[in-house]
């Protein structure tokens, strides 16, 4: 039914969607810690930067990776001097621009779950005295660990859902920057909808399957949250 | 209230009147003529009055699109493949299929002096990515493959090959420097005749297989007077001049 170059695409795509997903773990909790606690006048600007890939075409998004990326752009000569060479066309290129691309549906839940825990458990913990890490590790993590899974969920779904993106930073190589996405993209183009419609079907029935999962475990952690206040 | 009372009247009489105003026909075309077509269709539309709505997309899936129900009216695509399943789907006007342009490929870097106008630098091996369009959907990535086998050089090459989608993001890729050669269409980087910027090998006919690119009209269009226009206008001299500025060959 799939054929090497999809077995191939899924594999890469799966490799991408995890990469990411543990990269925006990592970047995006302090970014929705602070989010969530601060008081700055910084934390309009800052939320509109990340929430930016919600609404900005991926073209755009994409068109601006290129040139960043670039021997000329910002990040293309931080690269070079480091040594790494330029990062279109290879899979690190694509982490880096997945964890742009998909960086407000991980931060958005993180920072919803933290703010919804409101001072009190903090406060508690500080009587008890525990220390600043100890209150953030011991007390914040743990009770925001739904809006974690989802986050995590989204992150990982969104990059697998991920197309203009690769498409414009790519360069569709095989093993290295052609996902799913734009193997079905190229199935299409080609007219050879049979294939089209076996990785289309596939998307299809993974997206249903892990919205349902969100769904599911956001009532049932409601319904926790609702019987212990 | 009394414009009210006639408005049907001038509806009607608005209806009928157009057709002897102008026609509007609206035609869909390869990504790689952009340049040519809108230089065209802007002399087509001061002599005949007409009105031309474009829309530029990969031949695929401007294919696609018809197939499905587009509202175009004349189709030009990027080869002789699509227009000819086209015709054989009965939805073509029969005899209408004609060569507007024949491509020409080259092989191009936003740098100056990096290609001399020879293939050295790709025997060389000394640049970081080939760029080039999918072979398997683009007609100029084919033409590219086929010069890179001929030149006995595609395994060399291979591993630096970066593959637009189309022939518009293969030049882009080279345009932004992330790939310092590529092979993209001379009407690409030619403007009125010359290769504009950064250096370039236009590759000899030989070593390709001609990228004759055809024009259908559709049955949508058959009555529609700008439509037939149109597709007589672009074979005309005075079209065909604008179209070899942009580096086509015509027959």
């Amino acid at each position: 039914m799939f054929t090497e170059a999809d077995l191939d695409a899924i594999w890469l795509t799966l490799r991408l969607a995890t990469t990411v997903t543990l990269l925006l773990l990592i970047i995006g909790t302090p970014i929705a810690w602070w989010l969530a606690r601060t008081d700055s006048w910084l934390k309009g600007p800052i939320g509109a930067v990340v929430a930016l890939p919600l609404v900005l075409p991926p073209t755009v998004l994409g068109f601006y990776m290129l040139i960043a990326m670039g021997p000329n752009g910002v990040i293309g000569q931080l690269t070079q001097q480091l040594g790494i060479g330029l990062l279109p066309f290879s899979f690190w290129g694509l982490v880096l621009a997945s964890v742009v691309y998909s960086l407000p549906f991980v931060v958005q839940p993180i920072q919803n779950a933290m703010q919804a825990l409101g001072d009190r458990p903090m406060e508690v913990a500080a009587t008890l005295r525990a220390g600043p890490w100890q209150r953030f590790f011991c007390v914040v993590l743990p009770l925001s660990k739904p809006g974690f899974i989802t986050a995590a969920i989204l992150g990982f779904a969104h990059t697998v859902g991920e197309f203009g993106v690769v498409l414009m930073i790519g360069g569709n190589i095989p093993q290295e920057t052609r996902v799913v996405s734009v193997q079905i993209y190229d199935y299409v183009e080609a007219m050879e909808y049979g294939q089209a419609h076996v990785l289309s079907a596939l998307m299809v029935g993974f997206s249903f399957i892990v919205l349902l999962g969100v769904y599911g475990f956001q009532r049932q952690s409601a319904g926790m949250l609702g019987v212990k206040s | 209230m009394n414009l009210i009372k006639h408005m049907p009247w001038l509806v009607i009489a608005g209806l009928a009147s157009q057709p002897a105003v102008a026609d509007q026909v609206h035609a869909a075309v390869a990504a790689n003529f952009t340049g040519a077509m809108k230089s065209v269709v802007a002399q087509f539309e001061a002599d005949s009055g007409h009105d031309v709505l474009l829309s530029f997309g990969s031949s695929g899936k401007i294919l696609a699109q018809i197939q499905n129900g587009a509202p175009y009216e004349v189709f030009l695509s990027a080869d002789q493949a699509k227009p000819k399943k086209l015709e054989e789907a009965g939805v073509v006007v029969e005899g209408s299929r004609f060569t507007y342009a024949i491509g020409a490929l080259a092989l191009w870097s936003s740098q100056p002096d990096f290609v001399q106008n020879d293939y050295a630098r790709l025997t060389s091996g000394e640049f970081n990515k080939l760029s080039l369009a999918n072979p398997k959907l683009a007609p100029y990535g084919l033409a590219a493959t086929e010069v890179l086998e001929a030149l006995g050089l595609t395994e060399a090459t291979q591993d630096k090959w970066v593959q637009g989608e189309n022939i518009a993001q293969t030049y882009q890729f080279v345009a932004t420097g992330n790939a310092n050669l590529g092979f993209v269409a001379l009407s690409q980087i030619m403007s009125q005749g010359h290769v504009t910027e950064g250096s370039s090998w236009i590759v000899p006919s030989e070593l390709y297989s001609p990228i004759r690119q055809d024009a259908v009209l559709l049955k949508k269009g058959q009555d529609n007077l700008a439509a037939r226009d149109l597709m007589l206008y672009l074979q005309s001299d005075k079209a065909q001049d604008i179209i070899h500025t942009y580096g086509y060959q015509t027959e």
